[in-house]
């Protein structure tokens, strides 16, 4: 049940091929959800050149392991891989990985839902968005009102 | 008191650092009056977010010798 922060590139389907290689036992869930995503080109009216994300690295952790101990507990669980980048990016690449087995589709579906929202609603990352000599920081996040309304 | 004081993303550029170590002269006081003692030509942003030890904390939360504090605006991962 890793939690990475990444400061480099990663590829989030081949760290999830890998990891279900090297780290879980075949035939032991029956469904797998997998949330990725990624930095786009273009964000409301501002040409995205590049991103900054910068994080409070060892609160980080902790929070994102909080919300993953509180999916696991309202939900079966067999297993999740979280990665979160850090640093620089550049349009395309994956800004985080939420993976979450189980033995059942909705119980993985409710419970990856649950991590990502409360993830970017409590770790400790901030984004500034670049294009030219201009940049930005991010002032709060898009909500996912299907979750607000679920677990308040 | 010895405390540690960091500041975030768009807070550490309005402060203009990332990180203090300071004396606090008394035991027992807030978050916001830490602030105010490192920061006086600064007014406390509305919609800042307080850590204490690395976990969300408030602006009247206690703040004892050898603490880290965190000044942030809201979060924007994921």
């Amino acid at each position: 049940m890793p939690v990475v922060l990444q400061e480099f590139e990663f590829l989030p389907y081949q760290r999830l091929q890998e990891y279900e290689e090297q780290c879980r036992k075949p035939g032991e869930s029956g469904a797998a959800v997998t949330f990725v995503g990624s930095l786009r080109d273009m964000h409301e009216d501002f040409p995205v050149d590049a991103m900054t994300i910068e994080c409070y690295p060892e609160m980080a952790l902790q929070e994102i392991e909080k919300v993953c101990d509180a999916a696991t507990k309202q939900w079966q669980v067999d297993d999740y891989l979280i990665m979160h980048r850090y640093g620089k990016v550049e349009p395309g690449d994956a800004l985080v990985l939420v993976a979450v087995w189980s033995t059942h589709r909705s119980q993985a579906f409710d419970a990856c839902r649950y991590i990502i929202h409360y993830l970017k609603h409590k770790a400790p990352f901030w984004k500034q968005e670049h294009h030219g000599e201009q940049s930005r920081w991010l002032q709060g996040n898009t909500d996912d009102k299907a979750v607000s309304e679920c677990h308040g | 008191m010895s405390v540690t004081v960091k500041y975030f993303a768009s807070l550490r550029e309005h402060v203009g650092q990332a990180e203090q170590q300071c004396q606090v002269p008394e035991c027992g006081c807030s978050a916001s009056e830490v602030w105010a003692q490192l920061n006086a030509s600064l007014e406390l942003p509305s919609n800042i977010l307080v850590a204490v030890n690395q976990d969300y904390a408030s602006l009247d939360t206690r703040i004892n010798d050898g603490d880290e504090i965190a000044f942030f605006p809201p979060v924007t991962g994921g």
